[in-house]
């Protein structure tokens, strides 16, 4: 709570504005939430603007990225797949059309050509059989037992007799192992025909797909157009499974679609259906795995992000207390001034008016004193009214009367010759009892009881008299509003400890609290604001006595006392200006 | 001693002549500076006791004429203004000149004519 309270700049909690005064005018607080308000927004809007279309620009640069990756492996895996069944179909396409078909019916033959074609192609040809216009296998090489198997029901057998070469979808025939066909039809003559039917196993298939590059977790398989599984798939089963994904439209190029599987992953699946074949090639990678970088990419960019705005804001707020601080000092600092030039204005027309009256008093003042005097040399000299006690009476009234009103105008004009600055030796006593007797009829109406003790060690000074009058009239003042009526002041002055003057004022007022004894002598500290109290007395005082070379001090206790202890160097040589 | 008293107040000349008058001073009184000039050309005056505040032509410069005539005349100056300390110190020369502040005391008065004329010395 302390700090929270002594991070809060001084200007946060400045006196409200003047009414009627321009919004801004010392409306501190405002002036500062709109330029952290302004500051922070054409700074970190564009940041976070730009932050953000750096975001999306990545984040769409990471995923097309992949998607043309992918799509260039779908497409040319698919050649390597195409090309792998158009290579063994035109293999049994020269077969049939190099050998006889009685030469093709010698199981001696075929195995030879089996033999051949298993040596050249590699991997791939499992068996080999020729089959009847019937549909029995005639001939049949390899290692299960399929010879006089019947085919005429097979649907290969029948799109074979059809189409005249076909490469069947992978199923498990008779032979109970995943297997494709690829049959070319021979004819023999006068519409009878017979057919070479080669088994091709899934493994050359499977070894392709198996050294894609698919990085990470990616997932490549064969599908037919019913969504059965042509090979093993990592994530979607097993061959002959239907895949758990929906079948792709049909497009002649390489397509990338996005898919949601069953789990709600979300999925970048790309295909290609394979020309001259059943089959669809599929690479389905997770899209979370995809853009693993990506994640990595962002997490730099939002930590530059939250980085950046928090640095940016605390340089914007505390750029905007420091000059908002700054402004209100020295609005602070003029306002003080200008209230002294205000003040010394008016203190000099009160000298001017003084002066005037006093000036203007002192004729007729005059008038009458000489003619009451004439009165009483006549009474004295003529014995007709020399006798006349009560005459005389009225006359001694009139003139003491008039040496009162005599002395008052001398002090009115004196007040008003001090208040411009002349610097002279002064008893400090006899400044106070000036000052005091400005005050005595108050003092008198209200039963203030003052007592006055000027040591006799105290020495003259040199210093301004009008500046020490204001100084006392000032410190007085405020004793006298602060003391019941039937109150105490005492003014003791004395010589200071080293050189110069101690006056020392004290009351038996009401008091000033501790938190408020720090800030009397601050500009508009007031707890008399309600009652015509500008707070600027006890701030004038202080500067006052700076400019003479003194120092003031305050001590108080509430209830009890206030004591103001002034120090008045010998001369005015150390004044501060 | 011969007193001259300039004073546009009537009362107060009038007064303060008859005053003296009572204590054995001779004392004639004037109200304007031309009629103190006149005056002058005709009695011999040891003092002058001059208004400073004179319409037309005030005491300070009245008594520049006067001294240029009459070198051997001394002058008080009676004056509102009170406490004029630069009044005093520029216009007062020593032993010629000293001020008296309304309303002045007439003994105060006759002792500063006393000082000026016995002594050619005013100490204020």
């Amino acid at each position: 709570m302390n700090l929270w309270k002594k991070l809060i700049p001084d200007f946060w909690n400045a006196r409200p504005p003047l009414p009627g005064s321009s919004k801004f005018l010392f409306n501190y607080r405002r002036i500062w939430k709109w330029s952290v308000l302004l500051t922070g927004i054409v700074s970190l809007v564009p940041l976070i603007f730009i932050t953000l279309v750096d975001y999306k620009v990545t984040e769409r640069a990471f995923e097309s990225e992949f998607r043309l990756r992918a799509a260039r492996v779908v497409s040319n895996t698919q050649r390597a797949i195409g090309f792998f069944l158009k290579e063994r179909r035109s293999a049994l396409d020269f077969i049939v059309r190099d050998n006889s078909p009685n030469a093709l019916t010698d199981p001696a033959r075929v195995s030879s050509i089996l033999t051949g074609l298993q040596k050249s192609f590699g991997g791939g040809f499992v068996d080999m059989g020729i089959i009847g216009a019937n549909g029995e296998q005639k001939t049949y090489v390899g290692d299960f037992e399929l010879q006089h198997k019947d085919y005429h029901e097979q649907p290969w057998f029948q799109e074979v007799v059809e189409r005249g070469v076909y490469v069947s979808d992978v199923f498990l025939g008779y032979r109970k192992v995943p297997h494709l066909v690829i049959a070319v039809k021979q004819g023999i003559s006068e519409g009878s025909f017979q057919v070479l039917r080669a088994s091709v196993g899934i493994g050359p298939f499977e070894d392709l797909l198996a050294n894609l590059e698919l990085g990470g977790l990616g997932d490549a398989f064969i599908i037919n157009r019913q969504g059965i599984l042509q090979t093993n798939s990592r994530y979607h089963g097993r061959v002959l499974d239907r895949i758990d994904l929906p079948i792709p439209e049909y497009f002649a190029t390489t397509q990338v679609r996005d898919a949601v599987n069953p789990k709600g992953e979300e999925l970048l699946i790309s295909y290609r259906f394979i020309q001259d074949t059943p089959f669809i090639l599929m690479i389905v990678k997770k899209k979370q795995d995809l853009m693993s970088v990506w994640y990595r990419t962002r997490l730099g960019l939002i930590l530059f992000l939250v980085v950046s705005v928090t640095l940016i804001s605390a340089v914007i707020l505390g750029t905007a207390t420091y000059m908002v601080h700054h402004m209100y000092l020295s609005d602070e600092k003029r306002l003080v001034s200008l209230h002294h030039v205000e003040y010394a204005n008016k203190m000099a027309s009160i000298g001017r008016m003084a002066a005037s009256v006093a000036h203007e008093i002192n004729n007729p003042l005059a008038i009458i004193n000489e003619k009451a005097g004439l009165i009483q040399d006549l009474f004295t000299i003529k014995q007709r009214y020399s006798a006349d006690e009560k005459l005389q009476g009225l006359v001694a009234a009139i003139l003491a009367s008039v040496k009162r009103a005599g002395r008052i105008t001398k002090r009115l004009l004196t007040f008003a010759r001090n208040l411009e600055a002349t610097i002279e030796m002064i008893n400090i006593g006899d400044v106070v009892s000036e000052v005091l007797s400005f005050v005595e009829k108050e003092a008198q109406m209200r039963d203030i009881q003052i007592h006055v003790d000027v040591s006799p060690d105290t020495k003259i000074i040199q210093s301004d008299r009008g500046k020490l009058q204001q100084i006392f009239l000032n410190i007085i003042n405020n004793a006298f509003g602060a003391v019941e009526d039937g109150g105490h002041l005492d003014i003791q002055i004395h010589p200071s400890v080293g050189e110069g003057v101690a006056i020392h004022f004290s009351d038996d007022g009401c008091g000033i609290p501790e938190e408020d004894l720090q800030r009397v002598f601050e500009p508009f500290f007031s707890t008399k604001t309600g009652q015509g109290g500008t707070g600027l007395g006890l701030s004038i005082t202080y500067n006052l006595v700076h400019e003479i070379g003194g120092e003031i001090k305050v001590k108080s206790e509430v209830g009890k006392c206030t004591c103001f202890d002034i120090h008045l160097p010998m001369t005015i040589s150390s004044m501060k200006g | 001693m011969r007193i001259l008293l300039v004073d546009d107040e009537v009362d107060l000349a009038s007064a303060l002549a008859e005053r003296l008058y009572l204590r054995g001073i001779e004392a004639d009184w004037v109200t304007t500076a031309e009629a103190a000039l006149e005056k002058a050309s005709a009695v011999d005056y040891d003092l002058a006791v001059l208004d400073v505040k004179m319409p037309k032509v005030g005491g300070l410069e009245l008594r520049e004429r006067l001294r240029r005539l009459y070198p051997q005349m001394k002058f008080i100056f009676l004056t509102g203004y009170g406490s004029e300390i630069e009044f005093n110190e520029a216009s007062c020369q020593e032993g010629e000149s000293c001020y008296l502040v309304k309303p002045a005391d007439i003994a105060d008065l006759i002792q500063r004519m006393k000082d000026l004329l016995a002594h050619g010395g005013g100490d204020q």
